[in-house]
């Protein structure tokens, strides 16, 4: 069903080969890799999120912003299909994920299928959640062996590379305990990033470490937003989402409250609750 | 009668006291992976949040806890062939009646050890698992399972001595573990304190090799790369990364 969506999309294209244009790539339409629209979800009759909209382009870094509570995490999890929303829909590259319209309704997808789409998802929890049973580099290579069927001796050269890229070569034989909060967490990249992943989450990377280790989790992210990656962070790093995100969302009551460039958002925001947030953490 | 040095070390050395010993260690090894097993499945459906996976496996629990290990042992032997003619043929011995008797009853008490252990997991550590794509089965196999195994060591090592010292009561169906070989023996010849107190020695000795064990096991689950014991020495590192994985 999916495969005879996708054709038809791309012919509804009228110019098919926009890319070749020598044009900033910020002025290219590109396919979003990330859609949502009008997600809801309630809780005990608490209404969390209520009809939350965006898009994301490939290679767009957005940072969303918000006091705790707004619902952030929560929409974060559901792009990451660990929890279901109550409604609405989310497209990875075109194609919905989570779930499916069946005769006129929507249902989710059991778990099993679920499992197969969250392989092109990254997530990066605040608490990092390594597996405390396995080296750092056996925390990168579960996913490549467990899920993509790799090879054992593939598997670890592909996490060595990866572990290496995050600054970290010479501790994937330490166990989670012998790292550091800064160290766990790059571990952790490096953990979902070893699938190749459409699009990297990050549920507030830096709000359980040290002060002190902030910088080099901070600075493993933006090396991989030059890259090209397609992320969206969740943080209170103001400083970060204003060099490094190209695009600012404020979240407050289940709501995107404000989204704009980065210049834009912190220097001339639109909406009273923003400037009031910004006030605060300013 | 004084106590006879002679007779005590006799029987310490019999071969007697050595089979005893031997079928007491048996029973409790055998009857502790049935309990495991069967207890693991019983704290799944403890833990589900289905009904019809809850209702048999609390059902379970709460009827083998009640009856005691001697009743179940005797029904095992004496009540079940009455019933079950194929359960009058050689091959169901005094040994699989007793291992499989406290296998029951050991079930409901380790599924409880594993239940706790299930839950004292970290609900990060599915939730990172799942995030990266693994299966509800490869979640449980490759993430929640090692963290709890370690949880339910200590539990379940006092639950393997226990078992030991339950074997006894196997002598009420005519198996002649440790304790029933010392009875055996004082029925004979009145020498009581002799023989109970080489039982004691088998008994002292078979906890002693079963705790150093466990410590042994335990360590195993310590989830460091040992670099005090291996300093500097990056290919014994590696190989006990290995061992432990």
């Amino acid at each position: 069903m999916k495969t005879a969506v996708e054709p038809a999309q791309e012919s509804t294209v009228t110019d098919p080969s926009p890319r070749e244009q020598t044009l900033p790539a910020h002025a290219i339409p590109a396919q979003p890799v990330l859609q949502v629209r009008d997600l809801h979800k309630t809780y005990n009759g608490n209404a969390v999120l209520k009809g939350v909209e965006f898009d994301i382009a490939r290679g767009q870094v957005k940072a969303v912003l918000g006091p705790s509570g707004s619902g952030k995490s929560t929409m974060l999890r559901l792009m990451a299909l660990l929890e279901t929303a109550d409604a609405g829909e989310i497209l990875l590259n075109g194609t919905r994920i989570g779930g499916r319209t069946h005769r006129g309704h929507s249902v989710h997808l059991p778990e099993r299928q679920l499992a197969m789409q969250r392989q092109d998802i990254g997530m990066v929890f605040q608490r990092f959640n390594l597996f405390p049973h396995l080296t750092a580099v056996r925390n990168v290579m579960l996913g490549l062996t467990s899920v993509k069927g790799i090879s054992h001796h593939d598997a670890r050269s592909q996490a060595m590379d990866m572990l290496a890229k995050v600054g970290l070569g010479n501790r994937a034989d330490h166990f989670p305990s012998e790292l550091s909060g800064g160290q766990q967490q790059r571990v952790a990249i490096a953990r979902a990033l070893v699938l190749n992943p459409s699009v990297m989450l990050f549920d507030e990377p830096t709000s359980a470490l040290d002060p002190e280790l902030v910088g080099e989790v901070l600075e493993v992210m933006e090396r991989l937003a030059e890259t090209g990656m397609t992320m969206i962070v969740v943080t209170h790093e103001v400083r970060f989402a204003r060099r490094v995100a190209n695009e600012v969302t404020l979240f407050d009551g289940g709501v995107i409250v404000e989204q704009a460039e980065p210049e834009q958002f912190f220097t001339n925001p639109q909406h009273e609750r923003t400037r009031k947030f910004l006030s605060h953490v300013h | 009668m004084l106590f006879d040095p002679n007779v005590f070390l006799q029987q310490l050395v019999s071969t007697d006291y050595m089979l005893g010993a031997a079928l007491s260690v048996a029973v409790a090894v055998l009857s502790l992976v049935l309990a495991t097993v069967i207890g693991f499945f019983m704290a799944i459906g403890r833990t589900a949040r289905q009904p019809y996976l809850q209702a048999p496996a609390h059902f379970y629990v709460w009827f083998f806890r009640a009856i005691p290990a001697l009743l179940v042992l005797l029904i095992m032997w004496n009540a079940l062939p009455q019933l079950i003619p194929a359960l009058r043929a050689d091959w169901f011995s005094p040994f699989l009646a007793a291992s499989v008797g406290l296998g029951l009853v050991e079930a409901a008490f380790m599924s409880e050890i594993i239940r706790s252990a299930l839950l004292s997991v970290d609900d990060g550590q599915a939730l990172a698992g799942r995030a990266l794509g693994m299966s509800p089965t490869k979640v449980m196999v490759k993430v929640v399972l090692p963290q709890a195994i370690r949880i339910a060591l200590p539990p379940t090592g006092n639950e393997l001595i226990g078992l030991v010292k339950y074997s006894s009561l196997a002598s009420v169906i005519s198996l002649r573990e440790l304790l029933t070989t010392a009875q055996v023996g004082v029925n004979i010849t009145f020498r009581y304190a002799e023989y109970y107190a080489a039982a004691i020695v088998y008994y002292l000795v078979i906890v002693s090799v079963l705790s150093f064990l466990q410590s042994r096991v335990e360590k195993r689950f310590a989830w460091t790369s040992r670099t005090k014991t291996t300093k500097n020495l990056t290919a014994a590192m590696e190989a006990n990364t290995v061992g432990i994985s």
